[in-house]
């Protein structure tokens, strides 16, 4: 009983919940599923990155992003970029009229490396770039929006033309990007083949844990004063900003670190599917990666991880059987969500948690976590 | 520009323009439901691509109806089209209001999620119904044709029919807005719902009709966009974004501004479209617009109001 009563503060109950999760993740999932199942998984683990960054940007923040995808695909392509290099060796590539480029540009009649593409070269650089590309990309978006104070359902539909402008980007200019197929046929990470079972395997463990790390960071933002500041610029902008605090600043911040792990996402995505296609980063995928995180919690760094592993599980199981059902399926699972549990499967979880008779810890404290308020509506 | 002489130069870009002006019709009526309710309610309803696609199906039925048991009446069903398209998105309108927007008016966020939703249920209904293939509407003859302005410039009938319309609805628009009772009561309740509630105003009411007039707008758009391109249950999505450009760049709650950016942008991307390849001038006109609305948020136009 000692032992219940330590754990009963909301930091260490957090924590022991962080414990489970790992466990499952780490050991639980591989021991009961097959190889391709378990891959499956870890394609999915690769969106709780996303989401785990929308909790903070979205749910603390209040800041709607349908631009998620971008980072995500970027992130994603700078990861395959260097794959696609390594994959298109000299020898690999003797056929081509060009050998040494990747086979999409031999098809489209470009002769030498586009400069951007050189870089790519270094696993170094490659591995900096997933993570500062979509950065800098969501720091010159934030600085020019938020220091201007466009908010609310604005900045969703930029973000979400930004989302449609790579898109339509990447599928026109077939000879430097891939097109509509993306980049496929990727097939070494510096000689080791990531194309069999037990990459894979060892693939999903390296996404587990760097997810547990990325949960671990968010944790410490969220229980920082920052996020304490983020969670107040969510409710009450203007006192936060008469209190003498740069608001956009916290604002551009919240963005960028929603992008940087949607970018490590999106870089364990192509290493374990192992190509990355305009299809899985425009604005359907980014408002699907939304509602991952709506439909587990937006304000729980737990809960929209397991809300993109269940929706998304869900979507593998119901597609495969019943692919009609499916869509109605998951537009109704919207709709209730948003009218129904504005707080998602961790606010039922710890409605349920509430309710259970209470332990000699006594009363039980509000969580770091309060729900979400009805944000107020004025767009600037 | 080697190899045109001037007068082909002057027909292309009169052709061009013609193109241009034909996809700005289209945008207006798009862009009019949605200036509407994104504008005027603050609603984001993602789902307005398929109110639109759900005119074009009823046009679609009502031609074959029209066709198998009146074939008489096929010279005109269009214009009966017109009306069925929007009465039906109107009440569809209404009953999603009723049953989905009015308990989110103050989360505007969870808004684009529930109607999100909505369209994805009623894509899933559409294909059920009307199966996954693109439907074409067969127009009567006396649409098909073209009016030759001179010798190289040839001019779409229904691409008049299309302006036409677009014409009389935005006039209506107007009207309804900014001449008529109701169009006062609208806007008391945008600027002010607290007060326009207090002054006895019925918000529920009107929230409820502007939104269904906003869709059975998009319902037209729908009709109309039959003429231009075929119907599939995920064609709305397609234009969904551009749309919601179009509202924003041109100041969302101001109807000129909303007319001028379609104009600005269906041109730019239509004359574009001839030197470039078509990704790339959507792609430019995009960032365009991004860049001009990062350096002016409020758009184009702005309405006066105080916050």
């Amino acid at each position: 009983m000692s032992l219940l009563a330590r754990l009963n503060t909301p930091e260490r109950r957090e924590l022991l919940w962080l414990a489970i999760f790992s466990v499952i993740i780490l050991v639980v999932l591989p021991s009961i599923l097959e190889p391709f199942r378990l891959n499956l998984f870890g394609k999915y683990l690769t969106y709780g990155f996303v989401t785990l960054g929308l909790v903070i940007c979205w749910g603390d923040a209040g800041i709607l992003s349908l631009g998620q995808g971008v980072f995500f695909g970027l992130g994603g392509y700078c990861m395959a970029m260097f794959l696609k290099l390594e994959a298109s060796s000299v020898a690999n590539t003797k056929i081509q009229s060009t050998p040494g480029i990747p086979d999409f540009m031999d098809w489209n009649q470009i002769t030498h490396l586009p400069f951007f593409w050189q870089p790519f070269h270094s696993l170094a650089f490659s591995l900096a770039a997933v993570v500062v590309v979509p950065t800098v990309l969501a720091l010159v978006i934030g600085v020019a929006m938020f220091k201007r104070r466009v908010g609310g359902t604005y900045f969703a539909i930029i973000t979400q033309a930004i989302a449609a402008i790579l898109t339509i980007l990447i599928i026109g200019q077939q000879g430097y990007t891939g097109g509509v197929n993306g980049i496929t046929d990727l097939r070494t990470l510096w000689g080791w083949d990531i194309r069999t079972d037990h990459a894979k395997t060892i693939l999903y463990f390296v996404s587990a844990i760097a997810l547990i790390l990325c949960i671990l960071a968010a944790r410490v933002v969220r229980m920082s004063k920052l996020g304490r500041l983020l969670r107040a610029l969510r409710d009450r902008e203007d006192r936060v900003r008469f209190s003498g605090y740069e608001v956009a600043n916290f604002k551009i911040f919240a963005f960028c670190f929603a992008a940087a792990v949607a970018g490590i996402g999106g870089a364990m995505f192509t290493l374990q599917v192992g190509f990355m296609s305009p299809s899985l980063i425009g604005i359907v995928p980014s408002i699907e990666m939304v509602i991952f995180c709506a439909v587990g919690g937006r304000t729980s760094l737990l809960g929209a991880v397991y809300g993109a592993l269940l929706v998304n599980w869900a979507k593998t199981t119901f597609s495969e059987d019943l692919p009609q059902l499916w869509l109605l399926a998951m537009g109704g699972l919207f709709i209730a969500v948003v009218l129904a549990f504005p707080n998602g499967l961790a606010g039922i979880f710890r409605l349920a948690i509430d309710r259970l008779p209470k332990g000699p810890g006594g009363r039980r404290q509000p969580g770091i976590t309060p729900v979400v308020a009805e944000q107020a509506g004025a767009p600037q | 520009m080697g190899g045109y002489s001037l007068t082909d130069l002057v027909s292309i870009m009169a052709m061009q323009g013609f193109a241009g002006l034909i996809l700005f019709s289209v945008f207006v009526l798009m862009a009019l439901g949605l200036a509407i309710i994104f504008g005027q309610m603050g609603v984001i309803n993602m789902a307005h691509g398929e109110f639109l696609i759900l005119g074009a199906y009823m046009t679609y039925i009502c031609s074959h109806v029209v066709q198998t048991y009146a074939p008489a009446l096929f010279p005109v069903y269009f214009f009966a089209a017109v009306l069925l398209a929007f009465g039906a998105s109107f009440l569809l309108g209404i009953v999603v209001e009723w049953l989905l927007i009015r308990h989110l008016y103050k989360r505007p966020l969870d808004t684009l999620l529930a109607t999100w939703g909505l369209s994805l249920i009623l894509q899933q209904i559409y294909r059920s119904i009307f199966g996954a293939r693109e439907v074409g509407v067969e127009l009567p003859p006396w649409m098909m044709g073209a009016l030759q302005a001179t010798d190289t410039i040839q001019i779409p009938i229904n691409g008049l029919i299309v302006m036409g319309l677009t014409v009389i609805i935005t006039i209506g628009v107007y009207l309804l807005i900014y001449r008529s009772r109701w169009g006062k009561q609208i806007r008391a309740v945008t600027g002010n719902r607290v007060m326009a509630g207090a002054v006895g105003i019925d918000t529920d009411r009107i929230d409820r009709y502007t939104f269904g007039i906003g869709c059975g707008i998009a319902g037209v758009a729908g009709a109309a966009f039959t003429m231009i391109g075929s119907t599939s249950p995920t064609a709305g999505q397609l234009y969904i974004v551009d749309t919601f450009l179009v509202v924003v760049f041109g100041g969302a709650a101001s109807l000129l501004g909303t007319i001028a950016s379609a104009f600005t942008i269906s041109q730019a991307r239509s004359t574009l479209e001839f030197f470039l390849s078509g990704s790339m001038a959507q792609v430019l006109v995009l960032l365009t617009v991004v860049g001009i609305l990062m350096l002016r948020p409020q758009g184009l136009f702005t309405l006066k109001v105080r916050r």
